[in-house]
């Protein structure tokens, strides 16, 4: 049975496909925000990233598919894990010069992605930017100590030794601060010890030594709204993912626009087509076969965030971004102002899912042609995962 | 022992607990210890890993909001009553 677990402002649900119609239910978390829901597809245990506001991020799991769910281990940062914070607006009398970055203790501010890997492999990404990774399926899980003392961010600020300038900017997304997050995580199906990480605000890096070392793979990144567009840090990748049939094309929606890499992230190519709408985004998926085939729902550029002249499309191609076509049957083409945020969008085989900020969900079984509506109430939709 | 009072919001995570609970302790810190004891999971709802009192959290103690919200060393008699509530926002 085809499954897609939604994670929703207000509780989890699964939509599931019975005597010929997708049903949504909800299946856990009523009342919490759930930002990431997925399913481990080694142990088959559901995993929820959860925002409870007063309470704080929370990871639950359930291990009777979906049945009940309960608290798992908690993420938490070491006593010694400290951040240089982009500078906040000063008072004149707090001590702290304008445009100085100044070290923070670091606490779970949110739960923002799951990533799963063999033998117990598990990968959470959080604001303020620390990679969390298990390799006892969720048992424990251990700050990747490597990426969170990289250059970029000035070093290793526990032992004293960092500098004072981090590469690495906030998010709004930071439950009312203004830190990074790590939003995507992409295990490399062929070796696991390589993994892609996208950073909001920085930029993506890449491991090949499974979290000992990283890089920097933001070659041919054009940042529009930096003093230097090619800049090697300050981009602001809103969603990373990679073909799992043919993991050296790589996509990345961002803030400036659509990229693809056809040699698995070493470099990046511009393929947005602004005169189309494709541009500005967040979420992006790609066939798990034909690694230049990718679908995206475009957005009305930064300033608004809504769907363009209150028309909701989907945009594919299958031509590694040389040529983008309009997928708009069966969605609405006014009114609408939709935004679909940069997890809420999913495809498995055929079929393509996503989900808005105003909650509806739509699901097409023949690769976007054409669209239906499955629900038109929920709340608003953080994610969509076939799982 | 004192009498610590959850709101129900908390009731709901942690059902094992009536409205109200008798616990021992002699600072806020040390009743939220001790209800960890009994319901593993339960300190990192009001506080953050660092051992601080949530932003959004509020504890009183015989009617007096904490003062020490970094540590919560407040003091707690044996008959105290102890209120853990969030704060009222969103939607």
């Amino acid at each position: 049975m085809t499954r897609i677990a939604i994670g929703t402002r207000k509780g989890t649900f699964f939509v599931e496909k019975t005597g010929g119609t997708w049903k949504p239910r909800l299946v856990g978390h009523p009342g919490a925000g759930s930002n990431f829901v997925a399913r481990d597809p080694f142990t088959k245990t559901w995993w929820a990233a959860l925002g409870h506001g007063h309470w704080g991020a929370k990871l639950s799991r359930s291990t009777d598919d979906g049945a009940t769910w309960h608290d798992a281990p908690q993420i938490k940062y070491p006593v010694d894990a400290r951040y240089l914070a982009p500078p906040d607006p000063t008072e004149d009398d707090d001590g702290v010069a304008p445009g100085e970055a100044t070290l923070r203790d670091a606490t779970l501010l949110k739960l923002w992605s799951l990533a799963f890997g063999p033998n117990g492999a598990m990968y959470v990404g959080t604001i303020p930017g620390g990679l969390f990774a298990s390799s006892d399926g969720g048992e424990t899980f251990a700050l990747n100590r490597a990426l969170w003392d990289h250059e970029s961010r000035g070093g290793d600020h526990s032992s004293g030794q960092g500098g004072k300038v981090t590469h690495w900017f906030g998010t709004p997304a930071a439950e009312g601060e203004f830190a990074p997050g790590i939003h995507s995580i992409v295990v490399d199906p062929r070796d696991p010890k390589r993994i892609l990480v996208a950073v909001s605000t920085a930029g993506v890096l890449e491991t090949t030594d499974g979290g000992a070392s990283w890089r920097g793979r933001n070659k041919g990144m054009l940042n529009d709204y930096l003093p230097d567009p090619a800049a090697e840090w300050g981009h602001d990748p809103h969603f990373v993912t990679l073909s799992a049939g043919q993991p050296d094309h790589v996509w990345q929606q961002n803030h400036s626009g659509v990229f693809y890499s056809a040699d698995n992230a070493q470099t990046w190519k511009r393929v947005s087509k602004p005169e189309q709408g494709v541009h500005f985004g967040f979420p992006v998926c790609v066939d798990a076969n034909d690694g230049r085939t990718a679908w995206l729902v475009p957005g009305k550029a930064d300033q608004q965030r809504t769907a363009i002249d209150g028309a909701l499309f989907v945009a594919r191609t299958e031509d590694g971004g040389e040529s983008w076509r309009d997928l708009r049957e069966g969605l609405p083409q006014e009114n609408a102002y939709d935004v679909v945020y940069r997890h809420a969008l999913d495809n498995h085989d055929d079929c393509i899912a996503f989900g808005s900020t105003t909650g509806n969900l739509y699901v097409s079984e023949n690769r976007g042609d054409r669209w239906i509506s499955i629900a038109s109430n929920l709340p608003p939709i953080y994610s969509v995962r076939f799982g | 022992m004192a009498t610590v009072e959850l709101t129900r919001h908390l009731s709901q995570f942690f059902p094992q607990f009536a409205h109200e609970l008798a616990v021992d302790g002699s600072t806020v810190a040390e009743l939220i210890a001790a209800i960890e004891r009994i319901a593993p999971g339960f300190a990192f709802y009001i506080c953050d890993e660092r051992g601080r009192l949530r932003r959004h959290v509020n504890v009183f103690v015989d009617g007096l909001s904490v003062g020490d919200r970094a540590r919560l060393s407040d003091p707690v008699g044996a008959t105290s009553h102890v209120m853990i509530m969030q704060a009222l926002s969103g939607g």
